[in-house]
């Protein structure tokens, strides 16, 4: 094929993937590495790339230290209650230190963050959320991005990690191809920040044809963070942990503002409260320190957002379905009728158009909710993703060697949903970590670390060919048929994606089966899984943007694989109202009050599994 | 639904192929015009429809759940740093003109050269802070937050 090889060579520090965690890690490097060569490479445009695309409305991870609102050992906390205990709180406490430096910094370089009128604090949404005129969120940081990076390249679509052909496990770069002129890119750089996202799409959708785009988290979200590190030979962390949300029906705009700051709530399709009737044997299941319905008035513990889901799953399946949201009392007031709207506008703004179709007007009608299909990723309430270094200055042992968020490979960083363990990092989270990581990688450049490293140009030309085989493997069997989509020699990446969404859903507790698994389905998924990644060898792309169709895909095999070993090896229910096994449904802290941590040997694909120490850190209060 | 494009407006600049985050906005090789070529991979993101100079692209909601007759328009100003919104619902009853900031400030002047600040001591190097911390973390002269000044203690890791 004749696609140009072009080589960027001696990078210091390359960012695969610059959504809010890789330009975070963009800008902050430049400071740490002012002479250092700082490589950023997106898979779309950095201006409108990532979860943070379309704007947010909120910022939902600030403590507030300067106006005297949270410790950063409150949100570690609040954190640790919601994701059942399941968490770093090295990682947690270290972003949550950092995390209102990045914030203060948006509004400086010219975020609109609303103010309280009476107290001059930012104006709270709930404890941890602040309110924002955010539209411009994602251009404001590429801004950034791109005064400390020396390149910027769009449109490329990494698709592995180079290695190290002279040191075992040590991390040399990226390859990767342009989705416009389909040449091949091969970074050589001393370390690599994957900033790379989470999973959308892995799971069935609730939607049939076009409203599987809908989803919540972005159709762009292809998992690339696991996909790449996996593949690498990262360990990964708490991969089950995937999440479950309850939202707006089909158009998955969010309910925080809601809930929050309007005081809408829910009630079933009677009009009467449901969750707490739901507590008491949900109490049975989880325990009383996972849910303690008696002393939450007391203790002011928020409930656990899976528990929450869990009760909402279990009054539509009562048959009182459907649950509404209650609008009609808050908007009757113009002031946050308004907000109701903006805050669609400003990060959902399929949600709005939603409304508009339906003539729902959210004044005169109580608009419906939803529980979603499942999503994989490490930034909003679940903590999918690498198995990091904590800071030295918090971490113990086991979570700690030598710099801060880097994976299990040497010279891997990750920020954002690439770093497991570390849930309700949201936007200011993700670039916080991006920070951190970037301080971590020119430390490991300066200590000598990357010295020495070797890419073989075998290694390059095995990629390549790797990569275009899509292309190639479509040439040659095109042919065969006469015309259309179906061949008995390859599948297309929708037809693959089909394939996995629907394994995905019935095996590893998508919503068609009520979020339910067991050991045995998992057996069976697993196996299955086995048998597409030999059909994932005979995928075919008639293009380069096929091309980039069947990459995604690859990577949210990698990962769902990844979730199934997870699923299958915590054998209790920890988050009812994420997923249930239904062979063990209760949660077992006597035997999973522990890390998952898996690793895929690149070189068998074999997985083992193996559990980690939880420290908590923070006392309870 | 997801996105599609007004014939007589649009005149294949490629601005929206350019920004759509999603790689789905491509322009059409017969009629040199841009299109939406995998509805079901579109976010509704107005990603495109905000870029697009020429108010050529639209969005009709997703065809499994929204019926017709809709519209959610929009005029994104970064010189006046504002954004526009207008939704009017299918039925007519719902006709809402909406104005948000986007920015405070000029666009892109306020971000530091990192390059050019001066360069971080060792002592910076060998602390937990990072740029211009502490002083951005709490606006004062407190220190970053440490397991000491938070009066916590590490404990003995738990398999249990």
């Amino acid at each position: 094929m004749a696609y140009k090889t072009i080589v960027e060579d001696n990078i210091d520090i390359l960012v695969a993937g610059a959504g809010l965690g890789g330009t975070g890690a963009a800008w902050e490097a430049r400071y740490w590495g002012q002479d250092k060569k700082i490589v950023i490479a997106e898979k779309a445009n950095i201006d409108r790339s990532g979860a943070v695309a379309q704007g947010l409305y909120a910022i939902n991870c600030y403590m507030g230290t300067r106006f005297g609102e949270n410790n950063p050992e409150d949100h570690v906390r609040y954190a640790r209650m919601d994701l059942m205990g399941m968490v770093r709180e090295d990682l947690l406490f270290d972003m949550a230190r950092h995390v209102d430096s990045a914030v203060h910094q948006f509004e400086e370089w010219g975020m609109p963050i609303m103010r309280n009128p009476k107290t001059g604090s930012y104006l709270r949404e709930g404890r941890w959320q602040i309110m924002i005129h955010g539209e411009s969120y994602k251009p404001m940081v590429a801004e950034a991005a791109k005064k400390s990076a020396d390149k910027v390249y769009n449109r490329i679509c990494v698709t592995h990690l180079l290695m190290d052909d002279s040191k075992e496990n040590r991390v040399a770069g990226a390859v990767g191809f342009n989705v416009r002129t389909g040449d091949y890119h091969v970074f050589k750089s001393k370390t690599v920040i994957v900033g790379a996202g989470g999973a959308s799409n892995m799971f069935k959708p609730r939607s049939v044809g076009e409203g599987a785009g809908r989803v919540w988290y972005a159709p762009w979200s292809s998992g690339s963070a696991y996909g790449l590190m996996i593949q690498a030979g990262a360990k990964m962390t708490q991969m089950e942990n995937r999440i479950v949300l309850a939202r707006f029906k089909d158009g998955y705009g969010p309910v925080g503002a809601y809930f929050l700051h309007l005081k809408t709530y829910t009630q079933n399709c009677n009009g009467e409260e449901y969750e707490s009737k739901w507590f008491p044997a949900l109490t049975e299941m989880v325990g009383k320190e996972y849910l303690d319905t008696e002393g939450q008035h007391l203790s002011h513990k928020p409930i656990p957002t899976c528990l929450r889901n869990h009760a909402f799953i279990s009054e539509v399946n009562a048959g009182r379905g459907p649950i509404h949201m209650v609008t009609m009392e808050a908007f009757q007031d113009p002031h946050l009728e308004e907000i109701g709207w903006h805050n669609f506008l400003g990060m959902t703004v399929g949600q709005a158009v939603l409304w508009a179709a339906t003539d729902v007007n959210p004044k005169y009608e109580n608009p419906e909710l939803t529980t979603s299909e499942p999503y994989v990723m490490g930034s909003h309430a679940t903590g999918c993703g690498a198995w990091c270094s904590g800071p030295e200055d918090l971490s113990p042992e086991e979570y700690f060697w030598g710099y801060n968020r880097m994976t299990t490979v040497e010279g891997l960083f990750g920020a954002g949903d690439a770093v497991g363990g570390t849930p309700h990092a949201f936007s200011s989270g993700s670039f916080t970590e991006g920070r951190l990581a970037a301080k971590a990688a020119c430390k490991y450049i300066d200590d000598g670390k990357a010295a020495g490293i070797r890419v073989s140009d075998e290694q390059i030309a095995r990629r390549k060919a790797e990569i275009y085989k899509p292309m190639e493997h479509y040439k040659i069997y095109r042919n065969e048929i006469v015309a259309g989509s179906v061949n008995p020699n390859y599948i297309n990446p929708r037809q693959g994606l089909d394939r996995l969404q629907k394994m995905m859903d019935e095996y590893c507790g998508g919503v068609t089966v009520n979020y339910m698994t067991n050991d045995k389905l998992l057996h069976i998924g697993l196996k299955k899984m086995k048998v597409m990644e030999e059909d994932l060898e005979k995928i075919a792309a008639e293009n380069i943007h096929e091309l980039l169709r069947a990459w995604e895909l690859k990577h949210r095999h990698l990962t769902a694989e990844a979730v199934f070993h997870h699923t299958l090896f915590r054998k209790e229910t920890r988050w009812p109202g994420y997923y249930y096994r239904g062979d063990a449904m209760k949660l077992d802290d006597e035997n999973w009050h522990v890390l998952t941590v898996s690793r895929r040997d690149p070189k068998t694909g074999e997985y083992t599994m193996e559990k980690a120490p939880l420290y908590h850190i923070v006392e309870e209060k | 639904m997801p996105t599609f494009v007004y014939m007589t407006r649009c005149d294949g600049c490629g601005h929206c192929v350019d920004i759509c985050p999603s790689d789905i906005m491509h322009i059409d090789t017969t009629l040199r015009r841009a299109y939406n070529i995998e509805p079901n991979m579109c976010w509704e993101c107005y990603s495109c429809v905000k870029a697009c100079p020429h108010h050529a692209i639209d969005v009709r909601g997703y065809a499994d759940f929204a019926p017709l007759g809709h519209s959610v328009r929009v005029i994104r100003d970064e010189e006046k740093g504002v954004i526009a919104w207008r939704i009017k619902s299918r039925n007519g009853e719902t006709d809402l003109n909406l104005l948000a900031p986007i920015t405070t400030k000029p666009w892109g002047k306020e971000i530091p050269q990192l390059a050019d600040v001066a360069a971080p001591s060792k002592e910076m190097r060998d602390s937990q802070l990072l740029y211009n911390e502490p002083k951005y973390v709490r606006m004062d002269d407190g220190d970053l937050h440490t397991l000491e000044s938070n009066g916590l203690k590490m404990k003995a890791g738990v398999y249990y």
